[in-house]
C-alpha cells in the first residue's frame, strides 16, 4: 500500500505522462491520416516540414496559436467559449481509466499502468464519452449560425442514436468477462484455443458485436462514412463553422482523442488488450505488452483512415435507418444469442 | 476503493486548468483586428438573411425520446450482464421477458413510422 503523498505524486506524474503521450499521439495520428490518405489518392501528403513531413504537427500547432481568433458579436459568448473546452476535457479524460499493461514494479513499489485503477472503468468511459455530445450541441447552438445549428442538431441526434447500439454491443463482452473492470476484461482474454488461436473476445463469438461496435464507433466520432455533422459540401464545417484558431484546434484535438479512446477500448474489449506472443529476455518481456497494445491501437486507427480513403458519405436518412433498423435489432439478437450460449455451456 | 477515483479528478482539474491557460496564451501572441465583414455570420459569402434560431424538424425530438427509452434499457442490461453467470436460469428468463416487452414497443414504434426519416 502506498502512502498518500506517494499516491498523489504518482497520480500527478502519470497524468503528465499520459497527457504528453496522448497529445503527441493525436498530433501524429493527424500526420498519419494526411500521409496515408494522400498516398491512397495518389498524392504525397505533407513533405515540406522536416523529413517525410514529420514536423508538420509542430507547424500546425504553432499556426493554430498564432492565428487570429474571431468571436463574432452574434454568438452567445460564455457558451461559445465553454463548448470547445467541454468537448476537449471529456474527450481526453476517458484515457484516465484505460489500462495499458500489467502493473509494473518501480523501486520495489507496484504501480499499475493506468491513471485511475477503478473497478467500473467501462461505465466511467461510457459516461464520459456520452458527455462529449454537450460540447457539440452547445457549439452548434451558441454559434447562432444556420450551418452550425444544423450540424449540431445532426451530430447530437447521430451520437445519441448510435450510443444505444454501442452500449448493447458491449454486453456480450460483459457476459463473457463478468466484470466492469477493464483490467479483468483483458485478463479474461488470456490464453489460447487449441494451441494457436488467441482467446480474444473477437474469436469467442463476439465478431458480430465487434462489427456493431466498429460502425457505432465511427458514427460516435463523426468520421467517414458517418461524418454527416460536418458534411463539407452542404454544411461547410457543421457545428464548428464559426470557430477559429485555438478553439477550432480544441474541437480538432477532441475528435482525434475520441478516435484514440475508441481504438483503445476496441483493443481492450475485443482484441485481447496487451496479450500477445511473449519471448526473449526479461527486459523485452516487460516491454512487449505495451508494444502489442500500441500495435493493436495503431491497426485500429489505420483501419479508420483506410475507411476514410475508401467509402463515400451516407445520406442522413440512410444513416438513421442503418442505426435504428439494422444495428439495434442486430445488437439485441447478438446479446440474446450470447446469453443463451453462455447459459447452455455453463 | 474510493481513493482510486481521486486521480480522475486530478486529471480533469489538470486539463480544465490547462485549456483556458492555452486560450489566454494564444490571446497574448495572436493578431487581433476584426472587421465588419469578418464578423458576419458565415453563409458562404452571401449576406445572411433571417434568424438562425428558427424552427427545425420534429424528428430530432422523436429521436431524443426514443434514445431515452432505449438507453435506459441498456443501462438496466449492464449490471445484469456482469452478474449473468451468478444468476443462472432465473436471470436469463427474467431478462428475456424484459427484452420481449421492449421488442414489442420497438415493433410498435417502427410500425408508427417514428423511425422513418422523411
Amino acid at each position: 500500500m502506498l502512502s498518500i503523498q506517494t499516491f498523489l505524486i504518482v497520480a500527478v506524474i502519470k497524468t503528465l505522462i499520459a497527457l504528453v503521450v496522448l497529445l503527441t499521439a493525436v498530433a501524429y495520428t493527424v500526420w498519419l491520416e494526411r500521409k496515408v490518405v494522400g498516398h491512397m489518392q495518389n498524392r504525397w501528403g505533407p513533405t515540406r516540414v522536416g523529413p517525410f513531413g514529420l514536423l508538420q504537427p509542430l507547424a500546425d500547432g504553432l499556426k493554430f496559436i498564432l492565428k487570429e481568433d474571431l468571436t463574432p458579436p452574434h454568438v452567445n459568448k460564455p457558451l461559445y467559449i465553454a463548448a470547445p473546452i467541454i468537448a476537449m476535457v471529456f474527450a481526453i479524460t476517458s484515457i484516465a481509466v484505460i489500462p495499458f499493461g500489467n502493473p509494473i514494479t518501480v523501486f520495489g513499489k507496484q504501480i499499475p499502468l493506468q491513471i485511475a485503477d477503478v473497478n467500473i472503468g467501462l461505465l466511467i468511459i461510457l459516461g464520459i464519452t456520452s458527455m462529449g455530445v454537450y460540447g457539440v450541441a452547445l457549439a452548434g447552438w451558441s454559434s447562432n449560425n444556420k450551418y452550425s445549428l444544423l450540424g449540431g442538431l445532426r451530430a447530437s441526434a447521430q451520437m445519441v442514436s448510435y450510443e444505444i447500439s454501442l452500449g448493447l454491443s458491449l454486453i456480450g463482452v460483459l457476459i463473457l468477462a463478468g466484470s466492469f473492470s477493464l483490467k479483468d476484461i483483458v485478463d479474461a482474454q488470456s490464453g489460447v484455443f487449441w494451441g494457436f488461436i488467441p482467446k480474444w473476445n473477437i474469436f469467442q463469438g463476439q465478431i458480430i458485436a465487434f462489427f456493431i461496435y466498429l460502425c457505432s464507433a465511427y458514427a460516435e466520432t463523426n468520421r467517414i462514412p458517418f461524418d454527416l455533422p460536418e458534411a463539407e459540401t452542404e454544411l461547410v464545417a457543421g457545428y464548428h463553422t464559426e470557430y477559429s484558431s485555438m478553439k477550432f484546434a480544441m474541437f480538432f484535438i477532441s475528435e482525434y482523442a475520441n478516435m484514440m479512446t475508441v481504438a483503445c477500448l476496441a483493443t481492450i474489449l475485443f482484441l485481447g488488450g496487451w496479450h500477445g506472443p511473449m519471448f526473449g529476455p526479461a527486459l523485452l518481456q516487460a516491454v512487449l505488452p505495451l508494444v502489442w497494445f500500441g500495435l493493436k491501437v495503431f491497426c485500429f486507427l489505420f483501419l479508420y483512415i483506410w475507411v476514410r480513403g475508401t467509402l463515400p458519405r451516407f445520406r442522413y436518412d440512410q444513416l438513421m435507418a442503418f442505426g435504428w433498423k439494422f444495428l439495434l435489432p442486430l445488437a439485441i439478437a447478438n446479446l440474446v444469442i450470447t446469453a443463451l450460449v453462455v447459459a447452455w455451456t455453463a | 476503493m474510493p481513493q482510486n477515483y481521486v486521480p480522475i479528478f486530478i486529471f480533469v482539474a489538470f486539463v480544465g486548468i490547462l485549456l483556458p491557460f492555452t486560450l489566454l496564451l494564444a490571446k497574448l501572441v495572436r493578431p487581433d483586428n476584426p472587421g465588419k465583414t469578418k464578423l458576419m455570420p458565415y453563409e458562404c459569402g452571401i449576406d445572411p438573411y433571417d434568424n438562425a434560431r428558427g424552427r427545425y424538424t420534429v424528428r430530432y425530438y422523436i429521436i431524443a425520446i426514443l434514445f431515452v427509452v432505449f438507453d435506459v434499457e441498456t443501462i438496466f442490461l449492464f449490471p445484469w450482464a456482469v452478474k449473468f453467470k451468478a444468476m443462472g436460469m432465473f436471470g436469463l428468463v427474467e431478462m428475456l421477458v424484459f427484452l420481449g416487452i421492449l421488442i414489442v414497443g420497438y415493433i410498435w414504434v417502427w410500425n408508427k413510422g417514428a423511425l422513418e426519416w422523411v
